[in-house]
């Protein structure tokens, strides 16, 4: 198992040499086989390693050589699989492997194809690593690789300017997140004197006092990190502009896999978070913040990857709300289950805006149902799953255990609840915008593109899963069938519920208000969609004008950090451009340059001036000597 | 036989000394600079002769003979040097021959 479990690693990273070193010089197909075949040859492995877990073997390490090896400080180079890894390394290279297949038809006609793969391959590659690692040093390798791997991917199309700077604007504003997370790492070392996670889990308790100034330092640091790599308030700018990528890439790292990383981190974390009540409840703040932010700015939106960008950012704000809520298992099941609708969204929108033409405007689409019949059910499938349709689709599962988490667990209050509920309104309400504006009516639209066989294959088995991942976490109140609760139980502890707001019958009401919100929210698309004279009329009133810009604009946070932070840094760097400490080795130069000029001007090459010279400092020499100056 | 006082020698030698050595400074033709430069080691001679003269000294005359052979040294070498000038800027100004020009 244990070299198994670095094949599984190392393959993409295999693929991404091979495609990096040899792709220009093979066939389109080989690359694209290559590509598909290194990340599938790894799922395989995963899910040989997952059938090889089990409740008395629950763990699967593998170290392979001291990493750094410097006397007193020793990083291994160490994977380990429990089962909270063994899910997201399921999740990533199963989603990866589908998207791979997707990105190999519908890239095919681009040019550096083979490139896009190695970057994929090398992303995929990366986010195993994050995921795998068994000490902090390697999963922030792996953090800063899926960094690196999104900044190439987004900037993919380099040769327009805009799509160069939103792949600068990601990498910076993760950076800074990142930032925070390394020193929060080296508050960690400094204290416990290791990196590994296992240690540093059960050390922790020992060396610091719960709700102490240290750990919630340590805890707020962490939570720097994954805001900055999750995109949740107020480092979630890069994420809209992201879009600028190939739908593929949205699809993987902006949806499915890298933006969830801040997720798994706190999972992972999980027991520091504990020790930290107040950065707990930060993160819940942040969540449900976020979740209500991004919400209503995706209710505006034209842009159909942008309402998706949104739309990630607020379900990723519902994972924060579980995490910040003590519920983890819910919040990697939600997780597990965004992975699929999301991607899924992302890879059935690739299919519209490849068939017309680059259009990703939604009020440009419309009546495409018959036109792209794939399209039109998988999206439908994937925006039922995303605004949680009851009982049908897993994200009805996966978010109503957070809402049923922010009643009733022990940090759970009204306010959380209230925050998740609007939430679910306004999920449902902008979901089924998008699809009722881009899918019905009667345009009539010329197609450019149809989607190929693997496409449709792809979208399919990820409508299938955007389906069924939901029925291995039915809460009690439905019949009660939990394997993955089940499964997580060996990494972490249950949810805790408060006595006098947790019933069964309490979370049968819950259930019934979340679901008839959900419907409710269907609703008001309809009739925003029917009704468009009306909701034109409204839009167009003053006020109402002033909001949608507002919100279209994502709140006007990039014009408050580009006045606050941008700005002065580029008149800084304008007027700094000729480096000003740069005046003092360039003055002396000035200096002896010009004395260099006056001494020239002796030289004139005459002989009768020098003879002139040496008379007069003979006759002045001799002065000094014979008056005794 | 009424010996030249000394300070008429050296009058003389001065005298000779100044006008060689503002030829030097102000003429442009390289043939009168060099005559110049036979002019103010003439005037050294003159000095070295009037004073071994006063103090009955040899030193003086013999330091005379060395001072023409470099002379005539001097003017072969610096004719040679004007003859290769001149053909090679068909002149002998020497405000022309001015490259090493700063």
């Amino acid at each position: 198992m244990q070299s198994l479990l670095w094949l599984v690693v190392l393959m993409p990273f295999i693929g991404s040499l091979i495609l990096a070193v040899f792709g220009a010089f093979m066939p389109k197909k080989t690359a694209g086989v290559i590509a598909c075949a290194a990340i599938g040859l790894s799922w395989i492995m995963a899910m040989m390693i997952l059938g090889s877990l089990s409740h008395e073997h629950s763990v699967v390490s593998a170290v392979a050589y001291p990493w750094i090896n410097l006397t007193g400080f020793i990083v291994q180079m160490g994977l380990r699989v429990d089962a909270l890894s063994a899910v997201m390394m399921i999740v990533v290279s199963f989603v990866a492997f589908l998207i791979h297949l997707y990105a190999a038809q519908s890239m095919f006609e681009e040019d550096g194809y083979s490139r896009f793969l190695a970057y994929m391959n090398l992303f995929v590659g990366s986010m195993l690593v994050l995921v795998l690692a068994d000490n902090l040093l390697l999963l922030y390798l792996g953090w800063e690789g899926v960094g690196l791997c999104s900044y190439l991917l987004i900037g993919f199309w380099y040769k327009e300017k805009k799509n160069g700077s939103a792949a600068q604007k990601a990498f910076i504003v993760t950076r800074v997140g990142d930032t925070a997370l390394a020193v929060g790492m080296f508050i960690i070392y400094i204290h416990l004197h290791t990196f590994n996670i296992q240690d540093i889990l059960t050390m922790a308790p020992q060396v610091w006092a719960v709700g102490g100034v240290t750990i919630t330092t340590v805890a707020i640091m962490i939570i720097g990190g994954a805001i900055g790599k999750s995109g949740q308030l107020p480092l979630h700018v890069w994420l809209p502009d992201a879009m600028a990528g190939p739908t593929p890439v949205s699809a993987l790292i902006h949806a499915a896999t890298m933006v969830t990383a801040g997720v798994y981190l706190i999972a992972r974390l999980n027991p520091l978070f504990q020790m930290a009540p107040v950065a707990q409840m930060l993160v819940a703040i942040i969540g449900a913040a976020t979740l209500l932010y991004a919400g209503f700015c995706a209710l505006v939106q034209t842009d159909i990857k942008r309402v998706l960008a949104y739309s990630t950012i607020s379900q990723i704000g519902y994972m924060f709300l579980a995490l910040g809520l003590g519920a983890w298992t819910a919040a990697i099941f939600h997780l597990v289950t965004h992975a699929f609708f999301k991607a899924l969204l992302f890879l059935s929108a690739g299919i519209v805006i490849d068939a017309l033409h680059h259009e990703h405007n939604i009020f440009k689409m419309g009546g495409l149902r018959t036109k792209l019949p794939v399209a039109f059910w998988t999206f439908l499938i994937g925006v039922a799953s995303l605004s949680a349709l009851p009982l049908v689709t897993a994200g009805f599962y996966s978010k109503d255990a957070i809402i049923y988490a922010s009643w009733a667990s022990t940090y759970g209050s009204v306010w959380f609840w209230l925050a998740a509920v609007v939430g679910a309104l306004i999920t449902a309400a902008y979901s089924f915008r998008v699809f009722f504006l881009a899918f019905l009516g009667d345009q009539n639209h010329k197609i450019d593109k149809l989607p190929g066989g693997l496409m449709k294959l792809v979208v399919s088995v990820l409508a299938f899963f955007a389906i069924v991942a939901g029925f291995i976490g039915i809460p009690k109140a439905l019949g009660g069938f939990e394997p993955f609760e089940e499964f997580m139980s060996s990494v972490f502890k249950p949810l805790q519920l408060s006595p006098d707001k947790s019933s069964l019958s309490m979370q049968v009401v819950l259930m019934l208000v979340s679901a008839a919100v959900t419907l409710f929210g269907i609703y008001l698309a309809h009739i925003y969609f029917k009704k468009r004279a009306l909701s034109e009329a409204v839009a167009h009133s003053s006020i109402m004008s002033r909001i949608h810009s507002f919100l279209l604009s994502g709140m006007g946070f990039d014009l408050l950090y580009d006045t606050l932070l941008v700005k002065p840094f580029k008149a800084l760097a304008y007027g700094n451009k000729d480096d000003v400490l740069d005046g003092l080795p360039t003055g002396l130069a000035g200096i002896a340059a010009f004395g260099n000029r006056i001494m020239s001007a002796l030289q004139t090459g005459r002989l009768r001036n020098y003879a002139t010279g040496i008379i007069l400092g003979v006759v002045i020499l001799t002065t000094i000597l014979l008056l005794r100056l | 036989m009424s010996s030249i006082p000394l300070n008429h020698a050296m009058i003389l030698a001065g005298g000779l000394f100044i006008i060689g050595l503002t030829g030097v400074m102000i003429r442009r033709n390289l043939v009168f600079v060099l005559m110049s430069l036979e002019i103010m080691l003439t005037a050294a001679g003159i000095a070295f002769v009037a004073a071994a003269s006063k103090w009955g000294q040899a030193d003086g005359q013999v330091m005379v003979i060395f001072i023409l052979v470099t002379a005539a040294a001097e003017v072969a070498v610096g004719l040679a040097l004007l003859l290769r000038i001149y053909r090679e800027w068909k002149s002998v100004d020497m405000d022309e021959v001015s490259q090493m020009k700063g």
